[in-house]
């Protein structure tokens, strides 16, 4: 999996952030979209190309259970997280629902990787290579069961 | 095994479990609400079309309805959903929907313990973060996304790891004027709001014993804030009493083993916790009131799952009684069960004298949605639980979280205010 980053330099970017209470009525994916990370960084749906996965620091997705975060990024083509840690409701969300990768880097790797960097993503052997930097860094292994609902594509594919 | 092992154990027919174990859990009690319903039915719509039966929930008599966040409709959006939850119920023969405009409704997790609609050692999932409050009845409750709360609908089941317990040791009875919000924020201003990540945080002690069910709702409530995958209380005969009142007939008690483990033990005195609050924009920035003096205030909100149990609106009618509001300040009720209360014992009099507003039992402005949010730069004193960037409006307003008593006594001078230093 290959994609350029979107860097936040930044810890406990919550769900009120990446989608403010007030569109929470909305379910339809598409108008969602338009409103990602509307509290952070409002420009973000007409940057984000489709494959870019966003780097943050600790906590992300801290807050509300809304599934409408994870939703509301990968409409927009986020096709990863990689932060430092996730908060637990935005991080299995993002699994058990198939929306995007969640994926935990230790401080080194995080503040090794710069905005723009085009990274792949190889999450068999646990490695992203930085290809703008020509660096090779390790991810945290995800837990047996989460690489397996992974596999499966989300939780209703996963076989117990 | 400790109390969250216990019920995990039982749920997924071990005879024992450990920290980090992966397991399914049956699960006894599902909750949604207008806005994790409508998500629900929306992965519903995508599930049929990959040809997955949706047309029977695995049991419906343990499931529950709220309509909270965006009732009163202020829009055609949020009044459309209403409707659909409304079909949803039906289609599902879903029998307790608690409506609004039609007897008791309330937040989802009001509800929760004003209806009985849990058990202590129960597996309870929400589709609400702060579904963590209802563990101070001593069930494993814990808040999932939409399509989780999809998988639990029509399985009965979902996967949990195991977490670890950081127990939280209370000695002591809380002095005047500090409640258990002000010992909830001291917690997670020590620990971080990422301090319970991913674990139980479960409370205990005499001072937790002292405490009434309301105030143990409050701890459970804010675990989230720290976020904790469970808040628990072990149930105890104030328990059982609270949940017979309510209607309950199979309540009884349940605990943990005595030679439980707890993987960090946090001991407090009460008699050294003070007045408490959190400046923005997160739950664990506090400081003691006393030191925010100088704070002037647009508002204070007395309202949400957190701050307005009945417990809650006493203590700040207890306050505003014979005074007169300085900011617009706003009281909502939790549920009408609570509202109908307050207005027999005087409550609602005590702050509609003082100038206040009292509204309806909504989520409305505590997610920053409708029914009262704030403006640019405006700056709110609150008995709810989040304070991030546009939580409760304008991205560039400002929330300080606090107690029920804190946000009254701030109500009275306008800014910030210890209600011990108010005359
Ligand atoms: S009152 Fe606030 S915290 Fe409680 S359920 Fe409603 S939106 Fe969530």
């Amino acid at each position: 999996m290959i994609g350029n980053v979107i860097k936040y330099e930044q810890d406990n970017i919550d769900t009120d952030v990446i989608i403010p209470g007030t569109y929470l009525k909305i379910h339809d994916y598409n108008e969602l979209a338009t409103h990602a990370m509307e509290g952070l960084d409002p420009d973000f749906p007409s940057k984000v190309k489709d494959g870019d996965f966003i780097v943050a620091g600790k906590n992300f997705g801290c807050g509300s259970s809304r599934e409408h975060a994870p939703i509301a990024l990968s409409t927009c083509g986020i096709k990863a997280v990689i932060a430092t840690s996730f908060a637990r409701i935005f991080y299995r969300n993002s699994v058990d629902g198939a929306f995007l990768l969640p994926i935990e880097i230790d401080d080194e790797t995080y503040q090794k990787i710069s905005n723009s960097d085009q990274l792949e993503i190889n999450i068999e052997n646990n490695q992203i290579k930085n290809i703008t930097k020509n660096e090779t860094y390790s991810m945290k292994p995800f837990s047996e069961i989460i690489a397996k609902i992974i596999s499966a594509g989300g939780i209703f594919k996963y076989k117990k | 095994m400790n109390i969250t092992e216990k019920i995990l154990a039982r749920a997924s027919g071990k005879t024992t479990v450990s920290p980090d174990d992966v397991i399914f859990a049956k699960v006894d009690k599902v909750m949604v609400h207008d806005v994790s319903g409508p998500g629900v039915m929306k992965v519903f719509d995508k599930l049929q079309k990959q040809g997955i039966d949706t047309s029977k929930l695995h049991d419906s008599s343990k499931v529950w309805i709220a309509e909270d966040h965006f009732v009163p409709s202020a829009e055609k959006v949020s009044a459309e959903n209403i409707v659909k939850l409304s079909n949803f119920s039906k289609k599902y023969d879903i029998k307790k929907h608690f409506k609004y405009g039609m007897g008791q409704y309330g937040i989802c997790h009001t509800l929760s313990h004003e209806e009985a609609l849990v058990n202590p050692g129960e597996v309870y999932v929400g589709g609400d973060s702060h579904t963590n409050t209802t563990g101070a009845l001593g069930a494993f409750a814990c808040g999932l996304g939409h399509t989780d709360v999809a998988y639990v609908l029509l399985n009965g089941e979902i996967w949990f790891k195991v977490p670890e317990t950081y127990y939280f040791k209370l000695d002591g009875k809380l002095p005047p004027h500090v409640m258990a919000k002000d010992f909830i924020l001291k917690i997670i201003g020590d620990i971080g709001n990422d301090g319970g990540a991913y674990n139980t945080m479960q409370f205990g002690g005499t001072g937790i014993d002292e405490m009434s069910i309301e105030s143990r709702l409050t701890l459970a409530n804010m675990t989230t804030e720290a976020g904790a995958k469970n808040g628990i209380i072990e149930s105890d005969e104030k328990t059982v009493q609270y949940l017979k009142e309510r209607g309950a007939t199979n309540a009884s008690i349940f605990c943990g083993d005595a030679d439980a483990n707890y993987s960090k033990i946090f001991e407090y005195d009460a008699s050294e916790l003070e007045p408490t609050v959190a400046k923005p924009f997160s739950p664990d920035n506090i400081t003691i009131a006393r030191e925010l003096s100088s704070t002037e205030l647009d508002k204070s909100y007395i309202g949400s799952c957190t701050g307005a149990k009945y417990e809650d609106l006493l203590a700040a009618a207890k306050i505003l009684k014979g005074k007169k509001v300085k900011i617009r300040t706003e009281v909502l009720p939790a549920a009408i069960s609570i509202y109908k209360r307050a207005i027999k014992d005087g409550l609602i009099e005590i702050f509609l004298d003082a100038g206040a507003t009292v509204g309806p039992p909504t989520c409305g402005a505590c997610c920053g949605a409708h029914m009262g949010v704030l403006a640019k730069d405006e700056i709110c004193v609150s008995t709810t639980n989040r304070n991030f960037p546009g939580r409760m409006g304008h991205v560039e307003s400002q929330t300080y979280l606090a107690s029920p008593q804190v946000a009254a006594a701030s109500a009275v001078t306008g800014k910030i205010t210890d209600p011990r230093d108010l005359n």
